[in-house]
């Protein structure tokens, strides 16, 4: 604490001389520079601007002085600790920022090590092929079907011209269940979605229906007793088969790429009359049926330079009738395409059973879209 | 059907200069699409020749074998005219005869290169061929011996022996059962291809008129065979062999050559698409008869088969009783035989329909049986008898019996209205009335009037009956290629529905959790169900059953998904995947035990009645979502421990799905298979149970060989859908400061802490912002059987700055109602 210096003693009084002070502040300054760290400018703060400090212990004196030298000497006091003050300010920025870089270079991390503690989700290949093409038809204005798998012998057959009697019904290996005479099947084709949007629905009819069918093939490389289907079903006035080919080219296109168009060949269908195949232009050599190289086949479309893709075809006014839709004012056009086979060929998968086998590693590798 | 290209063109003519392919691409584009193009000969190159054998030594070899040296005129085939050298170790020919010699140079099927090449003390130049070598076959007896008359030496022998000889296999679909056979395909070669000319029908010929001379025949149904023709020849050879071009024809066609007899009717078949059936006429007593069977009868049928007949089939009697399944299979007791002489031949038309159902319901299929079912031209059975009959003489030796019989005539065909513009409002082509009447005459339709065209299609196409199947014949002349590109313009579609959104949204949520989705069958068997240690009385083991599985494993429609994805997860970790996380959705099948579902009619729309009839009968098909994971949910690494999967991740899953779709998922305790039964969560949302979830029993684990501790989850993502919540409200936050308050309640082991917490939530009051679980405690310092929940409460007013206490009292008042209602009291 400073006080009046009351046992006044000139002798005492030499370190306010200008000299004393100035070797105070230099040496303070020179303490203040040498500090290398914040634990040693803290030391310096006390030595040299603290309360023990010699430069406050010089002012303490200044009231011992006669009245006329305080003013002088108090100046050159307070100089000297400001300049202090401001010397160890300037060296605390300095050496904080220090301290921070150091700190910081001392948490650097090996950036490569491996981060994935949870295993990466993903979806199943033909979910999410069903649900583009879906949403390629939603774009177009459609919208997306459904019904069971386990349905009406029927809706199946019969309401599609498929009678009791027809010879095509043998084309498709039926699962019937117990007791027969339910008359009850596993559904062969999404076309009975056909039947029923048409019976819950009124023309005009722009649907689609991705599902599940069911067929009692014998599980092999190309066959599975279940596989997936897509189902398109247009119902209008004025309906020709030239809008079945645009709405399939377009399909086609947004599916496999520009450019990628399709080809009918005459076909049967009992649900449709005139039926068609349809077939998609190879979307790896672009119908040339050459591989890149220029020689060989091409090994996606077998040479052939067109891939059978599904079957289409304008609705058979025998269905539209069955279903209450009036044939004489609207006319409409079908079309179903394998999801599992236009899968295979868009993603080269050659065997199919790896679709239905549950192993993580096939489906994880599409990820979340494809 | 396979038809040789030569058979064909003996029917039709194509401009010079017409391949192969120019005519099957022209077919495929007009709706008889290529399977293939075979030819015997294909893998045959080099020189391949006609031989005259000089000259044969036989040597005795020390392996106990005798080849032939022979030496071979082979004219100027081997560029110098003088005779080949060849060693053959085939003994069935002699000096003089004819032989197949393939030269060096020469590769036959297989790959295999002919070279001169030393063997048995000679230089070898060549090769004397049998029938195997050449991909002809079987051998028999050595070497291919020709006929004397066959060629000259040098020749090339592939025409001779057929090995260039094309045949086609086309696709025929249903509708075009014509084209079973060589009249129809060349027929539409004559329509299909550009300036086809010259049909020759092999069905128009002159036949005899019908006389008393022939063998009886009553027809008793002639609804079921409308036209039944008899003719009989006598005096065969049964020796006689069928000539080559047959046999070649047939085998070429699909089918066995058996003897000359049973050859001609499937040649004369294949011919002209109309089965003919061939009695042993000496075997046949009295007259034939053509009428259903009754119930009870029997036939024995040249398979061999003894069956037992249904009402609804047609059957050929005579004096002995059945002795043919008409139009299907004829029977054992009038077989044609190596010893038969005089031979009956039935060409008759039998109803389509009735075909069909006899040979589904006996399981037959057959050559015969495939066109029969699908549709022949009925006018042909004449034509097609005599065809036979003239081939037994010309080849078998044999004399036509003067007697022919006819019973009963081909159904009169009525003629279909079809608008003339019918066919471009279809197509959307440009199509002229006139060209449209082109396009069916073309394919043998008569067709009068303008307008409204009157046509009365041919009697070989039984399927073109409504308008619009005239329609296709025109388009498909036309062109299908030639159908232009249009887009329709759909009215505004209103996107996915909320539902199919919904599903989306919980596919990525759970893949975005970690999980993989797979999709596996929905076929089960009760040892499936017996495997995840269902009880008898599970509501789960009641199946919907399959008439006909694949396998006697999986004859049920499945009920759960849980077998297929345990399965899915064992096999997983079969393959080393120890660590996984795999869901599934799809439907499930529970039966409803509802009435059948009703056979409706088709000429006109079900009611509403009969519509929702229909659905009714079907059995309850919900969604489900199932999931399990095992091993590791967190791997271990150089951050520290992995953290194994535990049944609350199984409990999180289906809380992040329910969090997708704003729904908040309780759980209670229960106890169900497979799970663990002190670790299976029963899930509601607002009281309905929608689910499980929890650790699968260890038993289960071993059974699908998955590690213990995996934990799986089944719900009915209908229910959660149904119940999704639609337009979320928007939140307002308080921005006034939070209060803390920890609290930690001693309880019995048994209470639950959701017990316990809503409790609090309750004493709370409304101050109460949130309220978290942080600590489970269980241990000495609480006591046996009791635990210690920790919570930590948030209170804060909407309004305020909550005041010294009040959140201390709001704490109170909620420790107070958890120890009323379950006993809880402060941890000291």
């Amino acid at each position: 604490m400073s006080g009046p210096n009351t046992d006044y003693d000139p002798v005492e009084v030499t370190p306010l001389k200008s000299e004393e002070v100035e070797a105070m502040r230099e040496a303070a300054l020179a303490a203040v520079a040498a500090a290398a760290d914040l634990d040693a400018l803290k030391q310096v703060r006390l030595d040299h601007a603290g309360d023990r400090s010699p430069l406050a212990l010089a002012n303490r004196e200044i009231g011992a002085l006669p009245p006329q030298a305080r003013k002088e000497a108090g100046q050159r006091v307070g100089q000297a600790r400001g300049a202090i003050n401001q010397a160890i300010a300037a060296r605390q920025v300095v050496l904080e920022a220090e301290h921070e870089e150091r700190m910081l270079a001392d948490e650097t991390v090996d950036v490569s090590l491996p981060t994935t503690r949870r295993r990466r989700g993903g979806r199943h290949p033909l979910t999410l092929q069903s649900e583009l093409i879906a949403d390629l038809f939603v774009a177009m204005g459609y919208e997306v079907a459904e019904g069971p798998v386990v349905e009406a012998e029927w809706l199946n057959f019969d309401a599609l011209n498929l009678g009791p009697d027809h010879p095509a019904r043998t084309m498709q290996d039926t699962f019937w269940t117990e007791p027969a005479d339910h008359h009850v099947v596993l559904r062969t084709q999404t076309s009975p979605v056909q039947a029923r949007t048409m019976l819950t629905r009124k023309p005009p009819i722009y649907v689609v229906c991705p599902g599940r069918v069911f067929r009692t093939d014998e599980y092999d490389a190309t066959h599975s007793p279940m596989f997936h289907q897509v189902e398109g079903l247009v119902v209008d006035e004025g309906i020709t088969m030239a809008h079945l080919k645009g709405t399939l080219d377009h399909f086609a296109s947004q599916l496999f790429g520009d450019g990628i168009t399709t080809r009918f060949r005459p076909s049967y269908f009992p649900f449709t009359e005139p039926s068609a195949e349809v077939d998609v232009k190879c979307f790896v050599c672009r119908g040339t049926g050459v591989d890149a190289g220029g020689s060989d086949a091409c090994r996606t479309c077998r040479g052939e330079g067109w891939i059978e893709w599904g079957g289409c075809g304008v609705v058979n006014p025998r269905v539209l009738v069955a279903c209450g839709v009036d044939p004489e004012v609207y006319s409409g056009f079908a079309f179903g395409m394998g999801i599992d086979r236009s899968f295979m060929f868009r993603h080269n998968l050659e065997d199919l059973r790896p679709l239905f086998e549950g192993d993580v590693r096939f489906s994880s590798a599409f990820g979340t879209e494809i | 059907m396979k038809a040789p290209l030569s058979w064909i063109l003996d029917h039709v003519d194509v401009p010079e200069g017409t391949t192969t392919d120019d005519i099957t691409d022209r077919l495929t584009l007009t709706g008889l699409k290529l399977e293939a193009v075979e030819s015997p000969g294909r893998d045959i190159t080099g020189p391949l020749v006609v031989g005259r054998v000089l000259t044969m030594e036989p040597e005795p070899q020390k392996n106990g074998k005798t080849i032939n040296w022979c030496t071979v005129d082979v004219g100027d085939a081997n560029g110098t005219g003088q005779p080949q050298g060849i060693v053959c170790g085939a003994h069935n020919f002699a000096p003089g005869d004819l032989v197949v010699t393939v030269l060096p140079g020469g590769v036959l099927p297989g790959g295999f290169e002919i070279s001169a090449r030393k063997t048995y003390g000679h230089v070898s130049a060549g090769m004397i061929c049998s029938a195997a070598e050449l991909g002809l076959g079987e051998d028999h007896d050595g070497i291919i011996v020709l006929p004397a008359d066959a060629g000259t030496p040098g020749e090339d022998v592939r025409p001779l022996l057929g090995l260039d000889e094309e045949t086609i296999e086309f696709e025929i679909n249903p509708d075009r059962a014509y084209a079973l056979s060589i009249r129809g395909i060349a027929r539409e070669v004559l329509v299909s291809v550009e300036c086809a000319s010259g049909f020759r029908d092999p069905a128009l010929r002159d036949t005899p008129a019908a006389n008393a001379e022939g063998h009886p025949v009553v027809v008793e149904d002639a609804e079921g065979c409308p036209v039944f023709v008899a003719r009989t020849v006598t005096g065969f050879d049964p020796a006689a062999p069928t000539p080559d071009f047959m046999v070649r024809r047939i085998t070429a066609a699909g089918m066995r050559p058996i003897s000359l007899a049973v050859d001609v009717t499937n040649y004369v078949m294949l011919e002209t698409g109309r089965p003919i059936h061939g009695y042993d006429a000496d075997k046949v007593q009295g007259a034939l008869v053509v009428r259903r069977a009754r119930d009870g009868e029997r036939l024995t049928t040249l398979d061999g088969t003894d069956r037992t007949l249904d009402p609804g089939d047609l059957v050929v009697t005579d004096d002995s009783g059945i002795i043919g399944l008409g139009g299907v299979m004829g029977g054992e007791t009038t077989e044609i035989s190596g010893t038969t002489t005089s031979i009956l031949v039935e060409a008759a038309h039998w109803d389509a329909v009735s075909m069909f159902r006899t040979g589904r319901r006996h399981k037959i299929t057959s050559e015969a049986g495939k066109r029969n079912e699908r549709g022949v031209d009925p006018t042909i059975c004449e034509a097609a008898a005599d065809r036979v009959v003239e081939l037994l003489v010309e080849h078998g030796g044999a004399q036509a019996h003067p007697g022919v019989t006819v019973v009963g005539s081909a159904p009169a065909i009525a003629p279909v209205e079809v608008p003339g513009d019918l066919a471009a409002r279809v197509s959307g082509m440009d199509i002229t009335e006139q060209r449209s009447v082109e396009c069916l005459r073309a394919i043998g339709c008569d067709v009068t009037g303008s307008g409204t065209l009157s046509v009365t299609p041919p009697p070989w196409r039984p399927d073109l009956t409504d308008a619009q199947d005239f329609s296709e014949e025109v388009i498909r002349l036309v062109g299908y290629d030639l159908v232009p590109s249009v887009l329709p313009t759909p009215p505004s579609g209103r996107g996915l529905t909320r539902s199919q959104q919904l599903r989306r949204r919980v596919g990525r949520t759970l893949a975005g959790e970690g999980f993989v989705e797979v999709v596996t069958f929905p076929f089960i068997g009760t040892e499936d169900l017996d495997a995840l240690g269902l009880a008898a009385d599970d509501p789960r083991r009641d199946l919907l059953r399959l008439s006909n599985p694949l396998s006697a494993e999986a004859g049920y429609m499945t009920t759960t998904l849980l077998p297929g994805v345990l399965r899915a997860a064992g096999k997983n970790v079969g393959h080393g995947n120890t660590d996984l996380a795999i869901f599934e959705t799809g439907t499930v099948t529970l039966p409803r035990h509802a009435g059948p579902a009703a056979i409706l009619p088709v000429d006109r729309r079900p009611s509403e009645e009969e519509f929702a009839a229909l659905d009714a009968a079907l059995p309850a098909q919900p969604l489900h979502l199932a999931v399990v994971a095992a091993g590791d949910a967190v791997a271990g690494g150089w951050w520290g421990e992995a953290r194994p999967v535990a049944w609350s991740d199984a409990v999180d899953a289906v809380r992040s799905v329910a969090d997708a779709l704003g729904l908040e998922v309780t759980a209670s305790a229960v106890e169900l298979a497979p799970w663990h039964p002190g670790r299976c969560a029963e899930l509601s949302v607002d009281g309905e149970v929608v689910g499980h979830a929890g650790e699968v029993h260890p038993k289960v684990c071993d059974t699908f060989g998955l590690p213990r501790r995996t934990v799986a989850a089944e719900i009915d993502l209908d229910l959660l859908i149904a119940r999704a919540v639609h337009l979320r409200q928007a939140p307002t936050f308080s921005s006034y400061p939070v209060a803390k308050e920890d609290v930690a309640l001693v309880v019995d082991a048994s209470v639950p802490a959701a017990d316990v917490e809503s409790a609090l939530r309750e004493g709370a009051g409304e101050l109460l912002e949130s309220i978290r679980l942080f600590d489970v405690y269980t241990g000495e310092q609480v006591g046996e059987g009791k635990k210690s929940l920790a919570f930590a409460l948030r209170f804060r007013a909407p309004d305020r700055t909550l005041k010294e206490g009040e959140s201390a009292a709001a704490r109170d008042a909620a420790m107070a109602l958890a120890a009323e209602r379950t006993g809880a009291v402060q941890r000291a």
